[in-house]
């Protein structure tokens, strides 16, 4: 592992026996997993090139539970790593071996379904999916929609600020939430946000502690907005000889006020590995394909869909296709959201990276991401949620050769540094954790990260709620406060990095 | 009063670490016409701003905007609408209702009020638009945040923070704005004669509905005859945007939700605009002169049973209620307090808070502007204020 972890505090390993006393103490006895078998489950999340056991996992099933958890933990010096479902796929949920995992599992009830006020009120634990099914019948739905909504929770979607394929007309989770009921790591219970109305009091803190990354708190209860469904969805497929003229065409819609529901685009490789999984019908020789959706009331879709048509059209589109039913258009999805397995059937292995770039730079960064694949001799799939200019390239690689697995992680730094190069960021939806933290350098100067790790100081002073992502210097709190800066850079810029 | 307006970035970060190591609390101002939002900052020195006003970069295609905070409104607002576009968060010019001049307003006002207008519900408040930041911190550090590209989850989101916090947790110097395109056309429907249980009731079915209307208000009949378009009843306004032909059937739609509820009459073009201006900007709508207004956040069924009951058991009150019933405004005389024991209990039992927006400065003495939080809340905020701006000198006393 070329990453480096926080070192673990050999006293809190030594004194795990009497830590499992006090959880089981705390907590009923199913509660409480320390059985080395079963601990290998916990062991990893999606980035699954990282695994570490824990000292222990913990379940609670209420807030008060919780508390009692993270007051002892901080009374003995434990590091807590809080997970949902551990489907991140930057290692957000990657156990400590001197720590704790913290398992919402057991939060998984729906409290409330307010249709009126057109909210539901929910354990972190619950599915982002079962969200929507819950009110599904009622005409409604939770309109974020990471590709992982079967299986991810609400909790992780709120630490992780989770977005998906219609963010683009509906936001992402941070746009969607209304309030929280969330434990610091003192044990108290604050709650954040409004409630069950749009603007809450004082700092916006439900801001803030949402994509926080398991770092400030521990998310105990979520409301989450609800949105009606659309009268009418149609979709637009269209094939370019050029992924410029197909990034005009994206660059044109959006400048003609539309919003569509969601931009998907795909690069020839995998347009061809969709195409070899389920044949949905996507032009094999295109270069580049957009996946156009458009929803609203039902005229308006009509009259929207003539408009994207002739966009395309007017840029180039080689070729073109419209729904006529429902069925026509979940065939037209079929290839994208079948695009990860797709990879995943003519590679052993991919790494899926998350940059965001101003639309307008994607034919620039796409150029050399094709440089960079000749340069490490790795083949590279492209993605993107193009309406918002976030690129998923997926690196094709084989952990079974040696060297490769560092290859394609130095690839993927480098597709990150261009993104950060071209005015874009280091993640757009899937988070820091532990994949992006050592890149953080790229975007930020110490001054930033100085001010951002002084707001983790406020939430938990002891640095215990989930060390070692995001940030990649972990300074003392006490530290922090005495950094004084001269001209933007910092008198300590020289300590250790872990 | 002495009024520093530094001219650089690097002197703007000089003097406030300066200030910083005197404990020398500073005044931070764009424009001044929100100045009467919040209390009385306690600060014997001005930060003035002005010269961290222009854009910088506007690039229409990516629909991103990064400019200075004393950039005025009315002038970015132009600039926007050359471009076919706007800020959909429709920041409200709130200068008349402070006795400043209208139009004089600056974006960062307005960013660090997060302020929004009647498109909230689906459009966002300025948080949800800010995607970066430059800003001094109060200890002079110059650092940003966030980023130019509306999806970026790297960092915390410091940007959400800086929004709302009325200046004291930084000095913002430079913004990024998320834009939108204007739309093609928008037409308002007024539903008229409904009493507040009806258009409560009401505004739920269409917020709930699949029309997409973009706002939703109910104006109380004396209210109503006040609006720029007078109505000659009390109405629940629902404002559509779109493409010109897709709007009849929008307004047909309506109808047919709704039944015979109410006669409906259409708002056309420009008087649909100045309509939900007046709503926006509030000052020409409600009664002036001496009163609180008071400005509260509720569960939008909620919202119109609250009015009504807090109308009965307080005197003098005038009120209209925005965002489907989510956003009550009220105004009631500003004498004892200004109705804020009786406001701030009955809202809280609906799940609500409630802001003393504007009032008399002898009313502001005895009732705080801002809700306060509860104990643990009120401590984790003091922490954060502590981390950006340890000597508190950044605007005190502004949140109470």
């Amino acid at each position: 592992m070329s990453l480096m972890m926080p070192a673990p505090d050999r006293t809190v390993i030594d004194g795990r026996a009497a830590l499992l006393a006090e959880l089981r103490r705390l907590l009923p006895a199913d509660a409480v997993i320390a059985a080395e078998s079963a601990l290998a489950a916990y062991e990893c999340d999606a980035l699954t090139a990282y695994a570490q056991r824990p000292l222990a996992v913990v379940l609670p099933r209420t807030t008060a539970e919780v508390a009692a958890i993270l007051g002892t933990c901080r009374a003995r010096g434990v590091r807590v790593v809080p997970r949902g479902a551990g489907t991140s796929l930057s290692g957000g949920a990657l156990p400590l071996a001197d720590g704790i995992v913290l398992s919402l599992a057991r939060f998984n009830r729906i409290l409330e379904i307010d249709l009126e006020n057109r909210c539901i009120v929910a354990q972190p634990g619950v599915t982002n999916l079962a969200l929507t099914q819950a009110v599904e019948a009622d005409g409604f739905f939770y309109a974020p929609d990471p590709s992982s909504q079967i299986a991810c929770t609400i909790g992780g979607n709120v630490a992780e600020n989770s977005g998906g394929v219609h963010c683009l007309k509906y936001g992402l989770t941070t746009h969607n939430l209304l309030g929280l009921e969330m434990v610091t790591m003192d044990g108290t219970v604050v709650r954040l946000g409004g409630g069950k109305a749009l603007d809450g009091p004082g700092y916006d803190l439900l801001g803030v502690v949402t994509g926080s990354e398991g770092l400030l708190g521990v998310v105990t209860e979520v409301t989450v907005r609800l949105t009606p469904k659309p009268q009418g969805i149609g979709a637009l497929l269209a094939g370019f000889d050029s992924v410029e003229a197909a990034g005009g065409a994206v660059a044109a819609v959006i400048a003609a006020g539309i919003v569509p529901g969601g931009i998907e685009m795909m690069d020839n490789l995998a347009i061809n590995a969709a195409e070899d999984f389920c044949a949905p019908g996507y032009p094999r020789d295109a270069a580049a394909l957009l996946i156009v959706e458009l929803d609203g009331p039902a005229g308006e879709v009509e009259a929207q869909m003539d408009r994207v048509a002739a966009i395309m059209t007017r840029h180039g589109a080689a070729s073109l296709k419209r729904t006529r039913d429902e069925a026509e258009r979940l065939g037209f999805w079929a290839g994208r959201k079948a695009a990860f397995p797709a990879v995943g059937r003519i590679s052993p292995d991919y790494l899926c990276m998350d940059g965001t770039i101003p639309r307008a730079r994607l034919p620039d960064v796409l150029k050399r991401i094709t440089a960079l694949s000749a340069h490490y001799g790795l083949r590279c799939a492209n993605v993107f949620h193009a309406g918002d200019g976030n690129l998923h390239p997926l690196i094709l690689y084989d952990a079974n050769v040696e060297d490769e697995l560092a290859k394609a992680e130095a690839f993927g730094a480098d597709i990150l540094r261009a993104c950060v190069e071209v005015g874009g960021v280091l993640t757009g939806e899937h988070g820091v954790g532990i994949e992006k933290r050592d890149l953080m350098g790229e975007m930020f100067d110490d001054t930033d990260l100085a001010v951002q790790q002084r707001l983790k100081c406020a939430f938990d002073p002891g640095g215990l709620l989930n060390p070692g992502k995001v940030f990649p210097v972990l300074h003392a709190c006490v530290e922090l406060g005495r950094l004084k800066v001269s001209g933007g850079k910092l008198r300590f810029a020289d300590l250790p990095r872990f | 009063m002495e009024r520093l307006a530094p001219r650089t970035l690097t002197d703007l970060a000089g003097l406030v670490a300066d200030a910083h190591e005197r404990a020398r609390p500073l005044h931070v101002v764009g424009a001044g016409t929100r100045a009467g939002l919040g209390h009385a900052v306690a600060a014997d020195a001005v930060l003035d701003l002005s010269a961290f006003a222009g854009i910088e970069t506007y690039e229409p295609t990516e629909q991103v905007i990064t400019l200075g905070p004393a950039t005025p409104l009315a002038l970015l607002a132009e600039v926007l609408a050359d471009a076919g576009q706007r800020l959909a968060f429709d920041p409200p010019d709130t200068g008349p209702l402070f006795g400043e001049a209208a139009g004089a307003g600056t974006i960062g006002g307005a960013v660090a009020a997060n302020l929004s207008g009647p498109g909230r519900p689906r459009a966002g408040a300025a948080r949800d638009h800010l995607l970066g930041v430059e800003a001094v911190s109060g200890r002079g550090e110059i650092f940003k945040a966030g980023g130019r590209v509306v999806k970026n989850v790297t960092g915390y989101d410091l940007p959400k923070l800086m929004a709302g916090s009325f200046g004291t947790l930084a000095v913002m110097t430079r913004m990024t704005l998320r834009l939108a395109g204007r739309p093609p056309a928008t037409v308002t429907a007024a539903l008229l004669d409904l009493d507040a249980d009806e258009a409560g009731r009401l505004m739920q079915r269409i917020a709930g509905s699949a029309l997409e209307p973009v706002a939703i208000a109910y104006l109380p009949a004396e209210i109503a005859v006040r609006a720029r378009h007078p109505l000659s009843a009390a109405a629940v306004l629902v404002r559509f945007e779109g493409p010109e032909t897709a709007l009849a059937e929008r307004l047909a739609d309506l109808q047919r939700l709704i039944g015979g509820t109410a006669p409906v009459e259409a708002i056309e073009g420009p008087d649909s605009d100045e309509t939900w201006a007046m709503i926006r900007d509030i000052a020409g709508l409600l009664p002036d002169g001496g009163r609180a207004l008071w400005r509260l956040s509720v569960p939008p069924a909620a919202g119109c049973a609250l009015a009504r009951r807090l109308g009965r058991e307080l005197p003098g009150v005038h009120w209209l209620a925005d965002w489907a019933g989510g956003r009550l405004w009220l105004s009631l005389p500003g004498d004892a307090d200004g109705g804020a024991a009786v406001i701030r209990a009955a809202t809280k039992t609906v799940g609500g808070h409630a802001v003393l927006f504007r009032g008399p400065l002898a009313l502001k003495v005895l009732v705080p502007v801002f809700e306060p939080g509860e104990a643990g809340l009120a401590l984790l905020e003091q922490r954060l204020r502590a981390a950006f701006d340890p000597a508190g000198i950044l605007n005190p006393g502004k949140l109470g």
